[in-house]
């Protein structure tokens, strides 16, 4: 916690307003982060459940894919990823994965295809902070020469999550509180031009708003000066992501796991399982067709003790089948949550099972993600 | 509070007579966070000076609690198993963890005193 080398680190371009807010910064994928502010994890946790939380999230990579048209650009793409993304109406959002050859995930991500018809041939993506360097060598060693990648460095990207998120929007940005959910839209801010996306990594409602690095800190203020809006940290960002069942990249899925093993073909369409031409498809469509060893599922530990990252799990005879990838406290579950990966046999919801914990089996059981109903404005 | 000595494990012991009563300082509870479980040592068991004698685990993380002192468990606060956020609210008072009937009082020699702890904080933070 304390004596690490933050000489190296990174800034977002609302490091100031964190460390003025009080925020205790750590190192995050290269960056300096606030982990927390004064109220804490389990209050920021609440705070994002209940009414609204501004993260920043400015350390994750925007870029945008340039080419000739929109046909080229979707093809482009759809040899990376396993979504469909050709089927993407102007303004919509797509959640898909990077594939590597062997099947496994090199990123998951955020695919938008703008809503303004003069950015026809453009995509723009969110990915990872921690692969950001990884998915733009990808791209460019895998994307035809008449694809332009341009990473985006003078924006930053602040979210707003949580049930009160559309009401904060509307009194800032009523072109952006009407948005459908996974939509996205070029409007202004308090007189910034922002690109705001209906999306997030809580469960909840929200939006993300990529700003000019320059007014981030002017906007994120205007957000603050809202009484139903409070700053949340990466701490919080964790449990409430937990809770809502989603991947983290590194713990839950990596270049060994499949979008099949990872429970994601709900991401990959219809039209791509069928006529495939993506990289890794030979595995990924095999598992989709005739199953997978291993299966990511909930994991809800009995009695109070988190089951953290790397517990082994075992069935009730105490053979080893399985490991968690993400555990800790869920503060609206009030109890401890995890997600892991475990033998297909032993995933189904209500399997009972242990996890081990300081070498002492927890009883626990599989359950159906996620944990707490997601929030989402259909 | 004169009596009262702390480790660098950032524990703190309040003798009364000749038991230690043991628990965590509110600079450790700050550093951790809210605290969601404890797992407190079986009242009647021996710790030795330095073993483990139970855990505290915050949202982020998992940290060990080392006996400070040598002897016999008398007493856990039961409570805090129920609602460890208590932790948070009043750690060097009703939040203490255990009572070790001190086997060797001598031990306590080591510890620092009030002073000597605000000075290892300052210089460790």
């Amino acid at each position: 916690m304390t004596g690490a080398d933050t000489d190296t680190l990174k800034q977002t371009p609302l490091h100031g307003l964190h460390v003025g807010l009080g925020g205790r910064m750590v190192p995050f994928a290269g960056y300096e982060m606030p982990v927390q502010y004064p109220a804490g994890i389990v209050a920021e946790h609440r705070q994002t459940r209940l009414n609204a939380g501004l993260f920043d999230v400015s350390h994750m990579g925007q870029a945008v894919l340039a080419g000739p048209n929109h046909d080229a650009i979707c093809a482009a793409m759809e040899r990376l990823v396993p979504g469909d993304i050709a089927g993407l109406a102007r303004g919509r959002i797509r959640y898909t994965q990077f594939t590597n050859p062997q099947g496994g995930i090199i990123d998951d991500l955020m695919v938008t295809r703008p809503a303004s018809e003069g950015d026809s041939g453009k995509l723009f993506l969110v990915v990872n902070a921690s692969r950001k360097d990884i998915d733009y060598a990808w791209m460019r060693d895998n994307l035809p020469a008449d694809i332009a990648l341009e990473p985006v460095e003078d924006r930053a990207l602040i979210a707003i999550q949580g049930p009160a998120a559309e009401a904060v929007l509307a009194r800032h940005c009523p072109p952006a509180s009407g948005l459908a959910f996974m939509s996205s839209v070029m409007a202004d801010i308090a007189g910034i031009a922002c690109q705001v996306s209906r999306c997030g990594y809580t469960g909840e409602d929200g939006f993300e708003i990529s700003v000019p690095a320059d007014q981030a800190q002017g906007l994120a203020e205007t957000f603050l000066a809202e009484a139903d809006v409070e700053p949340v940290g990466l701490g919080a960002r964790d449990t409430l992501r937990l809770e809502a069942g989603l991947c983290l990249y590194g713990n839950d899925i990596d270049e060994t796991t499949s979008p099949v093993e990872a429970d994601l073909v709900w991401s990959i369409g219809k039209r791509r399982r069928e006529a495939g031409g993506f990289i890794g498809e030979e595995r990924i469509l095999k598992e989709i067709a005739g199953g997978t060893v291993r299966r990511r599922a909930g994991l809800k530990p009995a009695g109070r003790a988190p089951a953290r990252e790397g517990s082994e799990v075992q069935d009730k005879s105490g053979n080893e089948i399985g490991v968690v990838t993400s555990g800790g406290f869920g503060p609206t579950v009030e109890g401890p949550v995890a997600m892991g990966y475990v033998e297909t046999a032993s995933s189904a919801p209500g399997t009972p099972l242990d996890l081990i914990v300081r070498q002492k089996a927890v009883d626990a059981e599989v359950v159906k993600l996620p944990f707490v109903k997601p929030n989402y404005k259909r | 509070m004169s009596d009262v000595r702390y480790t660098e494990e950032h524990e703190w012991v309040r003798l009364e007579g000749d038991i230690a009563v043991i628990g965590i300082t509110d600079h450790a509870q700050e550093q951790l966070g809210d605290v969601v479980f404890v797992e407190l040592p079986q009242v009647g068991t021996e710790v030795a000076k330095g073993g483990d004698a139970g855990v505290v685990e915050s949202v982020k993380a998992a940290s060990d609690i080392y006996a400070p002192v040598s002897g016999e468990i008398v007493e856990v606060n039961q409570a805090l198993e129920d609602e460890p956020a208590k932790i948070n609210q009043d750690a060097e008072g009703a939040a203490w963890f255990m009572k070790i009937k001190l086997s060797d009082t001598g031990e306590l020699d080591g510890l620092m005193d009030d002073a000597a702890y605000k000075t290892f904080v300052e210089e460790n933070s």
